[in-house]
């Protein structure tokens, strides 16, 4: 099975987030890049199926340079060859374009990714993969098997849980528990170094949107503090006060 | 040119989300000059669709194809950009639920639309610029965005809008059939397992939610009951649910489910970035912890130090003598 695994550049979640003063760009200076969260149990999960079943991971991300270390570090944990699409990923139409034109040369039975990316957060990229290369996405799915040539998979839905099983190809996109993250051994970090990582050049150029300016959210007026032996005054203020009850 | 949205029901009712999305919808048709139509699927009967009117609705389409009652995003595209076709709808508003996600980002492929997910208010429209503001960041940051394509499809994100009601409204209620074929429904669900009786927390005004102070499993009644008097839902942190206290679809945080009611409760969590992220946008939240330096504090707009097993108790004995 040759199983294509997207992963996204984003700051590290203990990122503090700053604009530059005219807000048009996201400060980058001392922010500590990391492989998109989602991104790993959907790392995690390919390299169990091919540890299990045999068969390939490649590792993409659509970026420039700077996002090597992260490709790197995919490597390490034990995906076997990266591709990095060297363009700055504006637009998640641009990415998913990127992605499709790359998954489809290849010829992957199984395409997967996270929920959604955390610095952007489109939940869309899989949605886009799918009816690009017209075959189905199942998001998020919270458990994903591979039989020949079927996927079972549980999908989270309001509520409750779906299953569902589907042919392959499929692009899937994981989230929390499909899978425990690994954390790259010595020997995966020393083979990483000489595993390939192809830089490609993109196609197309057809972004749909394009950010104009960011802002951060109003800060909160500070907090009310209420007694222990009143806790019940709680209650009052939130119906009389807040008016949330 | 028309304002096309997409309407999700369960147990035979319009979702609160939807509700947001069709009044976000009317005012972006009046903004454009234009009337708003809806598109319904799934488990709903004609008279819940018709009150859509009070929301400035003026016609909804109605697929009951019974196939149609678990979600399939090759079916539901299909009827949707069938609506979208037959109303020639340049925007499509839907709520930024799962479902909400994969049908917006199948359509705007097929469309070759701008789509705009996680939207927190009504689009800047300036001549041919139409721009539109979402959350990034997981929460941290909002973001004006420009959709450049003609047709634009944005997917509002939950309890960030109002629902405007006009008492005596009604919408006319026309059945749509885009002809599914057996092949659209390949990826249909197998088994549906749902937790019954719960209230849904992507839906909840109200949340109250637990974390590691609580010590153990055999504590969550507290939980349990505080949210039971209030009729709210359950959630937690990521830890509990990475132990097993809880499942984990009540996990909250960047890594879980975002959530943005009008009240959470945070009962013995610390307030781990993480986990702000995925509540810092809820209109009043309340935090209870026996650190008085807990870091959610500083995100809090109410606060009790003290022992959850104390505090909790009253809060359940003061919500209970509150007449409804
Ligand atoms: C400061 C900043 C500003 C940005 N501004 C924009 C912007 O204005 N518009 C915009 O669309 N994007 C922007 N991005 C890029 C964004 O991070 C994504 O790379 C891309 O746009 C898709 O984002 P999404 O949130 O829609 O992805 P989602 O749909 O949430 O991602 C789902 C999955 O798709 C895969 N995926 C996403 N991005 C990539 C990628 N680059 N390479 C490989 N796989 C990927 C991952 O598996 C991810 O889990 C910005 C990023 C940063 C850091
Ligand atoms: C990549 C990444 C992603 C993450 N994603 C998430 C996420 O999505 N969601 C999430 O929640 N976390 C997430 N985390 C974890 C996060 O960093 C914190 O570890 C976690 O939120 C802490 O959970 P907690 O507050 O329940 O526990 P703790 O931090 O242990 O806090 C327990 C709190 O309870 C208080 N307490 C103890 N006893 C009592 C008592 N008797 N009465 C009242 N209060 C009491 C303590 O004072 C303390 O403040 C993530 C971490 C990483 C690295």
């Amino acid at each position: 099975m040759k199983i294509l695994v997207c992963i996204s550049n984003v700051p590290d979640t203990t990122t503090k987030i700053t604009f530059s003063l005219d807000g048009k760009a996201f400060n980058t200076a001392g922010v500590q890049f990391v492989i998109n969260p989602y991104d790993e149990y959907a790392l995690t999960r390919a390299i169990e199926l091919k540890e299990a079943q045999g068969g390939s991971v490649t590792v993409l991300n659509v970026g420039e340079a700077d996002t090597e270390p992260n490709i790197r570090k995919a490597l390490a944990i034990g995906a076997d060859d990266a591709i990095r699409v060297n363009l700055k990923p504006t637009d998640a139409f641009l990415v998913s374009q990127q992605i499709a034109h790359y998954a489809q040369e290849g010829g992957y039975d199984l395409i997967l990714m996270g929920r959604e990316s955390i610095d952007y957060n489109g939940f869309q990229v899989h949605g886009m993969v799918g009816e690009l290369l017209g075959i189905p996405t199942i998001a998020p799915a919270i458990k994903l098997d591979v039989n020949g040539s079927t996927a079972t998979l549980e999908r989270e839905i309001e509520g409750g849980k779906e299953i569902i099983e589907a042919s392959l190809p499929l692009v899937v996109s994981a989230q929390q528990p499909m899978a425990e993250p690994r954390i790259p051994n010595m020997r995966g970090i020393m083979t990483a170094r000489t595993k390939p990582l192809k830089v490609v050049e993109p196609v197309g150029q057809d972004a749909k949107t394009s950010v104009q300016n960011y802002e951060l959210p109003p800060a909160k007026s500070g907090v009310k503090m209420i007694d222990a032996e009143n806790a019940g005054d709680l209650i009052k203020l939130l119906r009389n006060e807040a008016k949330v009850l | 040119m028309s304002v096309l949205v997409v309407i999700e029901c369960a147990n035979g009712e319009v979702k609160k989300s939807s509700l947001e999305a069709a009044s976000y919808g009317s005012k972006v048709a009046a903004a454009l000059g234009t009337s708003a139509t809806a598109v319904a699927i799934g488990d709903v009967q004609a008279n819940a669709l018709a009150s859509l009117g009070e929301q400035g609705i003026t016609k909804v389409l109605l697929d009951n194809d019974s196939r149609l009652h678990d979600f399939v995003a090759a079916a539901y595209v299909k009827v949707i950009s069938k609506a979208a076709e037959s109303e020639n709808s340049s925007v499509i508003v839907l709520s930024n639920s799962n479902i909400g996600a994969a049908i917006g980002s199948r359509l705007a492929v097929k469309l070759g639309a701008s789509l705009a997910t996680n939207v927190v208010a009504l689009p800047q429209i300036n001549g041919s610029s139409f721009t539109v503001r979402r959350g990034v960041f997981s929460g941290k940051a909002l973001s004006d965005v420009e959709l450049s394509s003609d047709k634009k499809i944005i997917a509002v994100k939950k309890n960030a809008v109002d629902i405007e009601t006009t008492a005596g409204g009604t919408a006319t209620v026309e059945n749509f059939s885009a002809d599914l074929a057996d092949a659209d429904f390949a990826t249909a669900p197998k088994e549906t397992i749902r937790q019954s009786g719960d209230i849904l927390l992507t839906e909840a005004d109200l949340v109250v939610s637990g974390g590691r102070g609580l010590k153990g499993p055999e504590n969550w009644h507290l939980i349990e009951d505080l949210a039971k008097t209030l009729g709210a839902a359950t959630a937690c942190s990521k830890p509990v649910a990475d132990v097993g206290w809880r499942p984990h679809h009540e996990h909250v945080g960047q890594t879980g489910i975002t959530v943005s009611p009008n009240l959470y409760i945070a009962v013995g969590i610390s307030g781990a970035i993480q986990h702000l992220a995925g509540v810092n946008s809820s209109k009043v939240i309340v935090v209870i912890n026996k650190d008085p330096e807990a870091p959610f504090f500083k995100a809090a707009d109410y606060g009790i130090v003290g022992d959850a097993t104390e505090i909790v108790p009253k809060l359940i004995e003061a919500a209970k003598a509150l007449d409804k």
